[in-house]
């Protein structure tokens, strides 16, 4: 069985339609890229998954339970479903060890010591075992980065969404930033993720989801998807990326 | 023939001035961790999504902001009764103030929420927190920083505001000056001095202000 399942999702901003109906499925363990051109609706997708935005038609469904817009459904969903932002989104007045602390603490009311040693093992993954009393910005882009991933982490989430995790970054910290992801991704994390890392899409993912003016456009194994596109679209977007 | 000026005539009413100035503190006081307490509320209230509780809110603000503290006062002291709350002088000055700094502070302090970046409150959601904790822990504190020195201005407003309740003879420090002017005649030297405690006080409030505001925002680590 699926961890998520989304059907028919449909969403609108105003009168722009941007997702038209998306069908998905996320499996236990499965690494999943959405790629597309920017407005293709590959972000709006991605947010709906954790329900930062709502949806107007269609079902989400987590663990085989349909998700409502009730705040306790969401809640739950939530638990299960951790995200990390392109633009990091540290707290900024909390060091990287209480960013990672604060939700394990006051949504999951773990005890300050249970939730340091979490938050410390977390750290101590991402690689920044050494910065943990640093506040965010004390940090460089890429050590920011990872303390969310390790914010995100420290809650268990059965997937974890990226949002273009590399995209605010100097070339030079690209790196540390997707060595982290594809550590998870080999750990058997799942994942989805939003981004432009084509390169890395297709030595890490599973699948590639191409999106194109709000439906997914074509989808399938990341090697057989870039080296033969079925449609001109996502011909042309592998070729001028190229 | 030119006035003689004598400051010797406040001296035996020294009393009067101390005891105005230890009641301008408290209601002070009071008013201004009440009146701050109530802007929060407002301001989660104004900022939150429920339209109808932001609604009654904010007309509230309105009615604070657009009419005069003196009218507040005199409405709550001698108005009230007629619904059967019956106040002391103090009781409705402390009020009033409240009242008063509560409609100014939801403004300001929701200002501070505005300033508050939506992907930190996006992180937090997605992190599983729910409204009351994301408010407690990643928007509250960044957002009073965030507006601290213009709330330490409207707190020492409400302070100096506070002589008004003279009116209603709430026995503060102007209280005070206008018996000693009444019994010696000497205005000038009575109010000179007052304008001098008044300065004073204000002076001494500001950098109370800041030294809350250093040590609330100052970067503590928690564990």
């Amino acid at each position: 069985m699926s961890l998520v399942e989304l059907h028919a999702i449909h969403k609108s901003f105003g009168a722009l339609e941007v997702l038209k109906g998306i069908d998905l499925s996320i499996d236990e363990g499965q690494v999943i890229a959405l790629i597309g051109k920017s407005g293709s609706g590959k972000s709006t997708l991605l947010r709906t998954i954790n329900g930062l935005e709502a949806i107007d038609d269609g079902v989400i469904m987590v663990g085989g339970k349909k998700i409502s817009e009730r705040d306790t459904d969401l809640l739950a969903l939530r638990l299960q479903v951790g995200m990390v932002f392109q633009q990091f989104n540290l707290f900024p007045h909390y060091t990287a060890l209480e960013n990672v602390m604060l939700s394990p603490q006051v949504v999951k009311k773990q005890s300050k010591p249970e939730a340091r040693e979490i938050a410390e093992e977390m750290l101590t993954k991402v690689g920044l075992a050494d910065k943990m009393m640093h506040y965010p910005d004390q940090l460089s882009g890429g050590q920011q980065q990872r303390v969310a991933i390790a914010r995100a982490l420290a809650m268990k989430p059965k997937v974890l969404l990226c949002d273009e995790v590399t995209s605010a970054l100097d070339p030079e910290l690209v790196n540390e930033v997707l060595a982290v992801v594809r550590q998870l991704a080999e750990e058997g994390m799942t994942l989805v993720m939003v981004t432009h890392e084509m390169r890395f899409a297709r030595e890490v993912c599973d699948k590639l989801v191409f999106m194109h003016q709000g439906r997914i456009h074509e989808t399938g194994d990341p090697e057989e998807v870039f080296a033969n596109p079925k449609t001109p679209e996502l011909s042309s977007f592998v070729g001028g990326l190229a | 023939m030119a006035y003689k000026f004598d400051f010797g005539a406040i001296v035996p009413h020294w009393e009067l001035l101390v005891d105005g100035m230890i009641l301008t503190t408290e209601l002070t006081v009071i008013g201004a961790v009440v009146g701050v307490g109530l802007g929060i509320m407002g301001a989660w209230a104004r900022a939150s999504r429920a339209p109808v509780i932001s609604q009654i809110v904010g007309v509230y603000v309105e009615l604070i902001r657009n009419t005069p503290f003196l009218v507040q006062l005199f409405f709550i002291f001698f108005g009230l009764p007629a619904l059967g709350v019956k106040l002391s002088e103090f009781q409705a000055a402390v009020l009033a103030m409240i009242v008063n700094l509560g409609a100014y502070s939801t403004e300001i302090i929701r200002a501070g929420i505005l300033a508050i970046p939506q992907g930190q409150i996006e992180a937090a959601q997605s992190l599983a927190m729910n409204r009351v904790q994301i408010f407690r822990y990643v928007v509250l504190l960044p957002a009073l920083k965030k507006i601290w020195p213009a709330l330490s201005s409207q707190i020492v407003i409400v302070m100096l505001g506070s002589s008004v309740c003279s009116q209603i003879a709430a026995e503060e420090l102007t209280f005070g000056a206008n018996y000693i002017q009444a019994i010696n005649f000497r205005a000038f030297e009575v109010y000179f001095v007052v304008t001098g405690l008044y300065l004073a006080m204000s002076i001494l409030l500001r950098m109370g202000l800041k030294v809350l505001g250093n040590f609330l925002f100052e970067r503590r680590r928690h564990v």
